[in-house]
């Protein structure tokens, strides 16, 4: 949508959008330079900006002294397993709802929604027995399955709102040519659907990776993600703010760059296909 | 075009999805209803029996319970009402030519990625923090006395911070309805010389309202369980206690599973409240 507007309505719009933009960015701005500097940089007054001595040593310090790569892993394990299982079995179903709709294909994806609703603690303390019951508290396996469920309709709903864009003449053309069924998903479906598949896994990773609630009650040491190890620095003797902000710069780094790819992705994925 | 096969193929796809998810619904729903209608105290003395609606009771007329419903309602509704004013300008601006608009795009979009602990903390030490904090050198620079954020003015603390979190998502959604508006109907409106305000009422805004609607919707439901940005900060502390807080204290904090229940119950039914108004938007989407 190109509209012709003044040189200087441009400018003063150009102005005030990065004023603005620059304002909502800058607490992440702030924290990644805080973690460039020293505990008593950090907490200098006046604040120092960025004519400081820029140093390393806290991100030593961090992984040194909680292991950071640790919960990382566990993040990784966690939000990259909970979304490849939630794929693998979201695919089929969200193929067979958007190529073979029946009557009640809405009623399901409806549904499907509505369990998304469900508000987490409400089911907190079942959820909690069942995994102590089953030996799965502070695992990784037993965050996977709870955050692949959560996150399991958004993921139909996306891949079928993906799948549905794919023209159905394209499937009746390669029956025509005496595609069998496994070549039609194998050699036709397919490629036109990784792009849906690779946006999909995207949000959800990023969601798997910021949930707070489930990864915060349901882990204690051994699989506690970066969620959890961050929250650990809301306890009083973590008051270090170079050492937070370069905690806090190491967990939310690969998710911002990520987020930079899905941000076209986000809408439908956050909307249900409702906003377009 | 389907055949009587390839349905039951369809169906076969998709039992696991359907399975696992009624599973997930059915079965912890299921116990937190049993454990509703009983006093079980886990760690003094285990399940005492049934006590039929007891715990319901005592959970709307304990003393926290409203200043639990006040504190999620205010919270629930400062964010929806600066998120989605703030979104409608910042949407419209970031709609208007300009250079450089992917990137501010980026910066408005970014705090959305940031996870939850991470901006709670963040904001709490080094902006909110009544020493060291950002806030607190820009109120001594006006000559002012620092607020110690997070006691003094917690709510008000609370709601900026999950404001920040949630202006992204508004801003995104209404930007990408306000791009969707046919421009020469605002390029007509605009050379009949009808002013900006008359403008916005009375094309962008019946524009946006199904967008706005789906906002405040889905933002309800996500608001309404916001947990690690009250759990790092207050703690529940300094009316802050909303009532998924108060569930979660009732539940694993003082280990009343009956009580915490019968909460859960309630915060059940009230998400489904807001949820059956979403569904029925996006239902109508679906035939479309």
């Amino acid at each position: 949508m190109t509209r012709s507007v003044t040189p200087r309505r441009k400018t003063l719009n150009t102005a005030l959008a990065w004023v603005i933009g620059l304002l909502i960015f800058f607490p992440i701005l702030w924290t990644i330079l805080t973690s460039f500097k020293t505990e008593a940089q950090a907490i200098a007054s006046p604040p120092l900006f960025l004519n400081f001595n820029w140093t390393l040593e806290n991100y030593a310090i961090v992984q040194e002294r909680s292991d950071y790569m640790r919960f990382l892993w566990n993040s990784v394990i966690i939000a990259g397993g909970s979304t490849i299982l939630g794929v693998i079995i979201a695919v089929p179903a969200a193929w067979a709802m958007a190529f073979v709709p029946s009557k009640r294909t809405k009623d399901i994806l409806l549904w499907m929604l509505s369990t998304k609703m469900l508000p987490a603690v409400g089911v907190l303390y079942p959820i909690y027995l069942v995994f102590i019951r089953l030996g799965l508290l502070d695992t990784r396996g037993g965050l996977v399955v709870v955050l692949m469920l959560i996150n399991l309709p958004i993921i139909v709903w996306m891949l079928y709102t993906y799948f549905r864009e794919i023209p159905g003449e394209i499937l009746e053309a390669a029956r025509m040519d005496g595609a069998s069924l496994k070549e039609e998903i194998l050699y036709v479906l397919t490629p036109m659907a990784i792009p849906g598949i690779a946006s999909t896994v995207l949000l959800n990773f990023i969601l798997a990776w910021n949930e707070a609630f489930w990864t915060l009650n349901l882990t204690a040491v051994d699989a506690a993600p970066l969620t959890a190890f961050i929250a650990s620095y809301s306890s009083p003797e973590g008051l270090f703010f170079a050492k937070l902000s370069a905690a806090s710069t190491m967990a939310i780094a690969p998710i911002l760059i990520l987020g930079w790819f899905s941000q076209k992705q986000l809408v439908r994925g956050l909307t249900f296909g409702a906003v377009k | 075009m389907a055949t009587q096969h390839s349905r039951s193929v369809a169906r076969l796809m998709m039992a696991p999805a359907v399975v696992l998810l009624l599973g997930w619904m059915l079965v912890p729903l299921t116990m937190t209803l049993y454990f509703s209608f009983k006093k079980y105290l886990p760690l003094r003395g285990g399940d005492l029996g049934w006590v039929g609606f007891d715990n319901y009771v005592r959970f709307v007329s304990s003393s926290s319970f409203w200043p639990a419903v006040q504190a999620t309602l205010m919270i629930v509704g400062g964010v929806l009402v600066i998120t989605v004013m703030l979104g409608i300008l910042l949407a419209m601006l970031l709609d208007q030519p300009m250079w450089g608009q992917g990137v501010v795009r980026i910066l408005v979009i970014a705090p959305f990625f940031v996870m939850p602990t991470v901006s709670a903390l963040v904001w709490k030490n080094m902006f909110m923090d009544p020493v060291n904090g950002l806030l607190a050198h820009l109120w001594r620079f006006f000559g002012a006395e620092p607020i110690s954020w997070l006691s003094e003015a917690s709510m008000t603390s609370i709601i900026m911070i999950v404001s920040w979190q949630w202006l992204p998502f508004a801003t995104l959604i209404l930007l990408t309805a306000i791009q969707s508006l046919d421009s020469e109907q605002l390029e007509a409106a605009e050379m009949d010389g009808a002013p900006v305000l008359k403008r916005f009422y009375h094309i962008i805004l019946p524009h946006l309202s199904r967008a706005i609607t789906i906002v405040i919707l889905i933002q309800t439901i996500f608001l309404l369980s916001i947990f690690a940005e009250i759990f790092v900060t207050t703690g529940g502390a300094f009316g802050t206690r909303t009532l998924t807080y108060l569930i979660f204290q009732r539940v694993l904090e003082s280990q009343n599973v009956g009580l915490g229940s019968a909460g859960g119950v309630y915060a059940i039914i009230l998400a489904n409240i807001v949820a059956i108004f979403l569904m029925r938007i996006v239902g109508k989407n679906l035939d479309a």
